[in-house]
């Protein structure tokens, strides 16, 4: 399995843009696909996989140049990615490196996959909540109508 | 002003909670038939968004036997919820003027949460979607404690539509906290929610899971716990047929049980007991339609008291 000093061999450095490291092994494509990242937008982007790391056991990282991340996306990576942390690169250098953090509250990411639930309905004045009932693998508990929401869910959520 | 005391789930109480209700039930017996000016000047609203008989008239049951009022609505067409679009929210915060303590049943999972989320006064849950009915699961407790003496040590089969039966939900979760041995019968299609499950397992509770009616109804089970395939809980037609009509308990079925086993149903049925099943003696359900006046009382009791 190849080490990081393999790695920065061959991924090369970014100019502008972010990396996205530490992300929860195998989640790599999950984070491409949250992002909307195709491959076809004509960017360099950079993937590696299962590689292993010195903080988690083993790690993907997605580098992208000439794409930087909004708040909302950042906050849906931390459901998929709760260790991962973002780079942001501007001119060869580190702008700002921040880990994504999962509050043990979340609302305004997803909404409740259970259709009967009152989230759901149309001008109700309430904000969907929901609980982190674990991260690893990622589980939620919607505050409204204690739905279990698995990780499976939120992907396919964010991935539609 | 003290904390207001709602019920949402049945989660809300842990097990002093609960036998703390039953015997208030208990001595609510007598009350229930002397009547009482324990909730004088207190009114309740009702407010039901969706159809029922027993719950509705068992609380104002409970309410008027303690001298206190009712008003509310049991038809949505005739409100502005129903009519013209006017939210949940809003019409709790018009109701909370009205009354004392809300008692709300409405088809959406959640419903109840968000009604105690806008209220300022007491709200008990007498239905929410397809999630909870813990003011039924509190009647099933006390019917099976008044019928059988305990819970704990009990074999009690769940069985029927475990997915969408918010009865089965509610007492399902809170059976955790008894030393009971759980048999959940369900076609594959409507089985019992996996977190309730696992809740069970977690309190260390035998759960066995079967699907078909015969495992369910054995002489080794204390009490059965029949429910309705609820046709109102599918979204098409053909999958409700494709599994009515299954899962009925019949004469013979019951006459595998002990003598002192009891069946129960938190009612209304349509064809899942046989009627030639009522006069048997394990037959307790209209039994348990009664005890929902005396639980009520104690549940008013408890939030309005």
């Amino acid at each position: 399995m190849p080490d990081e000093t393999e790695l920065k061999i061959r991924i090369v450095k970014i100019k502008d843009g972010t990396v996205i490291d530490h992300i929860t092994a195998g989640h790599a494509l999950d984070v491409l696909r949250i992002l909307g990242i195709t491959g076809g937008e004509g960017s360099v982007v950079t993937l590696a996989m299962n590689i292993t790391s010195s903080r988690i056991e083993r790690k993907d990282i997605v580098k992208l140049e000439d794409r930087f991340l909004a708040e909302n996306e950042v906050a849906k990576i931390a459901l998929v990615a709760p260790n991962a942390t973002i780079n942001t690169i501007r001119d060869s250098k580190v702008e700002k490196k921040t880990r994504v953090e999962l509050p043990s509250t979340i609302s305004n990411v997803i909404v409740c996959p259970n259709v009967r639930c009152v989230t759901n309905k149309e001008r109700e004045p309430i904000t969907p909540k929901y609980e982190v009932l674990s991260k690893q693998p990622m589980k939620l508990k919607c505050n409204y109508c204690w739905t279990h929401i698995e990780e499976t869910d939120i992907i396919e959520q964010f991935t539609k | 002003m003290g904390k207001v005391k709602n019920l949402i789930s049945i989660q809300d109480l842990d097990r002093k909670g609960i036998d703390a209700i039953l015997d208030t039930a208990s001595k609510m017996e007598t009350v229930a038939i002397d009547r009482s000016d324990l909730l004088r000047g207190k009114i309740m609203a009702v407010l039901f968004f969706e159809a029922s008989t027993r719950t509705r008239l068992s609380f104002e049951s409970a309410m008027l036997r303690l001298g206190g009022g009712i008003l509310g609505f049991s038809e949505v067409t005739t409100t502005s919820a129903g009519v013209k679009g006017e939210t949940l929210a809003d019409t709790i915060r018009t109701v909370e003027r009205y009354a004392d303590v809300i008692v709300i049943r409405h088809p959406l999972d959640g419903s109840a949460r968000v009604a105690a989320e806008f209220a300022s006064i007491p709200v008990i849950n007498a239905g929410s979607g397809a999630e909870e009915h813990p003011t039924q699961a509190l009647l099933d407790f006390y019917s099976i404690r008044k019928l059988k003496g305990t819970i704990d040590g009990l074999t009690i089969s769940l069985c029927g539509d475990l997915k969408y039966g918010r009865t089965v939900h509610s007492l399902g979760m809170a059976l955790s906290q008894y030393d009971v041995s759980i048999i959940l019968a369900a076609p594959p299609s409507l089985k019992m929610k996996p977190a309730i499950i696992e809740e069970m397992k977690k309190a260390g509770i035998q759960v066995n899971q079967v699907d078909n009616i015969e495992d369910a109804i054995t002489e080794d089970v204390d009490v059965v716990y029949q429910t309705r395939i609820q046709k109102e809980r599918f979204y098409r037609e053909d999958e409700y047929f494709k599994v009515a009509g299954k899962f009925k308990i019949s004469n013979k079925d019951a006459e595998r049980l002990k003598d002192d086993a009891i069946i129960l149903h938190p009612l209304p049925r349509v064809d899942e007991i046989s009627p030639d099943v009522d006069s048997m003696p394990q037959a307790k359900y209209f039994d348990q339609v009664y005890n929902g006046v005396v639980t009520r009382m104690a549940i008013l009791k408890m939030v309005l008291g």
